[in-house]
């Protein structure tokens, strides 16, 4: 026990007890700090006011002093329940600095890199909501003749999640320079998580791969999100819609396969649900309102188009991510080289 | 949120009210977990006062229904609106689940 801050302590007590002044009482307030600083347990706060106590006031009768002991014993337990809490803090502060780690770990593994055609122009954002990112952007591109992309939702947060996404990696990895049809693919990666996944943690996803020989998109959805295409042609936007169920639900599962063109000017948007479902204050956004951004945006690249949409939802939502938000533009552009 | 558990001829009756998103669904996985699965039992989920779902309660739906499935039971999810039925169609989940709409979104849905 310091007996620096005993000495203190006492005459700030003398002090107080003779004028009984405000200012002397912030006094000891502020010194209070020192016993927290000190790591000085409730228990012995007591004990250092009991002996300041007894030296100021000799003359206080021991059944006080004694009256002291009985209060010592009533502090134990908050001084138990302050130890705990001050190391569960210690083990927080440990936890967040790996969390920090696995993020890193997380983008240095996944990390994937858009695909650069003749002919189309591929933008993108992914956000997260919190410090991982619960949604995956995968472009398959080997080198080979297609631009195909893969975006993932892991229903199912933070650590497993990622966990799950480095799955869904690897699984696609694999198939490196196999045809990489969208059926094909689902099939794969629903067999993996299927096998490897917790109950409640599953995965949506949307898979399309372009072919610049007949600039054909083909398409498939594991319980994703309908991509939305625009025809220039017509001004209008139709939703690519396939049939399937989400990941790791069923270990067989019918995935259907699409197919579009697209003509100069046409675009494709494959969005999660943080998109789709993003709330303001007066409800939710309704897919019109994504298609009107879209299309104010459409004479811009497709990285461009994708950065607008999402600062002007995020600007709706009141700078708050509720979900993680992605956004991938596949835009038919002849300037592409 | 809040989930009440009543049973009716012998059906296991949760009737959730609120919101089921990232912050609620853990309270609900909770509460359906600790529900004691015997063989070839018959669970519903009301869903006619959920005003908002996202893919967090869709994930403890699909772990309840897989716990059900493994004891040859069957899981019904009723009450369900417009905008979740159109969740339950996205994710395939409508075809290999037993969901019922909301009396009113029947009507014009003949699906």
């Amino acid at each position: 026990m310091p007996q620096e801050i005993g000495k203190q302590y006492k005459e700030l007590l003398r002090q107080y007890l003779n004028g009984q002044n405000e200012k002397d009482l912030y006094y000891g307030q502020q010194f209070s700090r020192q016993f927290i600083e000190k790591n000085i347990a409730p228990e012995d706060v007591i004990g250092i006011h009991q002996k300041a106590l007894s030296e100021v006031l000799p003359e206080l009768t021991s059944t006080v002093e004694h009256s002291f002991d009985f209060l010592i014993e009533m502090m134990i337990h908050y001084g138990l329940a302050l130890q705990e809490h001050q190391s569960l803090i210690r083990k927080q502060e440990e936890l967040q600095l790996e969390m920090n780690v696995a993020t890193k770990v997380q983008d240095t593994l996944l990390k994937t890199e858009q695909p650069n055609f003749k002919g189309i122009d591929i933008g993108m954002v992914s956000v997260p909501a919190k410090e991982m990112n619960g949604d995956y952007v995968y472009f398959l591109n080997d080198g080979g003749t297609e631009a195909c992309v893969a975006v993932a939702d892991v229903m199912g947060k933070g650590i497993p999640a990622a966990l799950c996404m480095s799955m869904i990696k690897f699984g696609m990895d694999g198939l490196k320079g196999t045809n990489k049809h969208p059926r094909k693919v689902l099939n794969i990666v629903n067999r993996i998580v299927e096998k490897s996944v917790d109950d409640s943690m599953f995965i949506s996803m949307f898979y399309g791969q372009y072919d610049p020989s007949d600039s054909s998109f083909s398409y498939a959805s594991a319980g994703h999100e309908p991509a939305l295409m625009y025809d220039a042609s017509k001004n209008a936007f139709t939703e690519l819609n396939a049939k399937g169920l989400l990941l790791g639900v069923q270990k067989e599962v019918l995935f259907e396969e699409h197919s579009v063109v697209l003509d100069d000017g046409d675009f494709v948007a494959i969005m999660t649900d943080g998109v789709t479902e993003a709330r303001t204050d007066n409800g939710f956004i309704e897919e019109e309102l994504i298609q009107t951004l879209l299309l104010e945006e459409r004479a811009s690249c497709a990285q461009v188009m994708a950065d607008k949409v999402y600062s002007r939802l995020l600007e709706m939502q009141n700078f708050h991510l509720r979900d993680d938000f992605t956004l991938v533009i596949f835009k038919k552009d002849p300037k592409k080289v | 949120m809040q989930v009440d558990l009543m049973e009716e001829n012998s059906i296991q009756r949760f009737k959730i009210v609120g919101e089921i998103d990232a912050f609620t669904a853990p309270k609900l996985k909770e509460k359906l977990d600790a529900t004691e699965m015997t063989e070839g039992m018959r669970a519903e989920l009301d869903l006619s006062d959920v005003n908002y779902m996202d893919s967090t309660g869709l994930g403890v739906f699909v772990g309840f229904y897989k716990s059900v499935s493994a004891v040859n039971g069957h899981l019904q999810i009723t009450g369900v609106n417009a905008r979740l039925k159109r969740l339950f169609e996205i994710t395939g989940l409508g075809d290999v689940m037993d969901i019922v709409s909301e009396e009113s979104g029947d009507k014009d849905a003949a699906l």
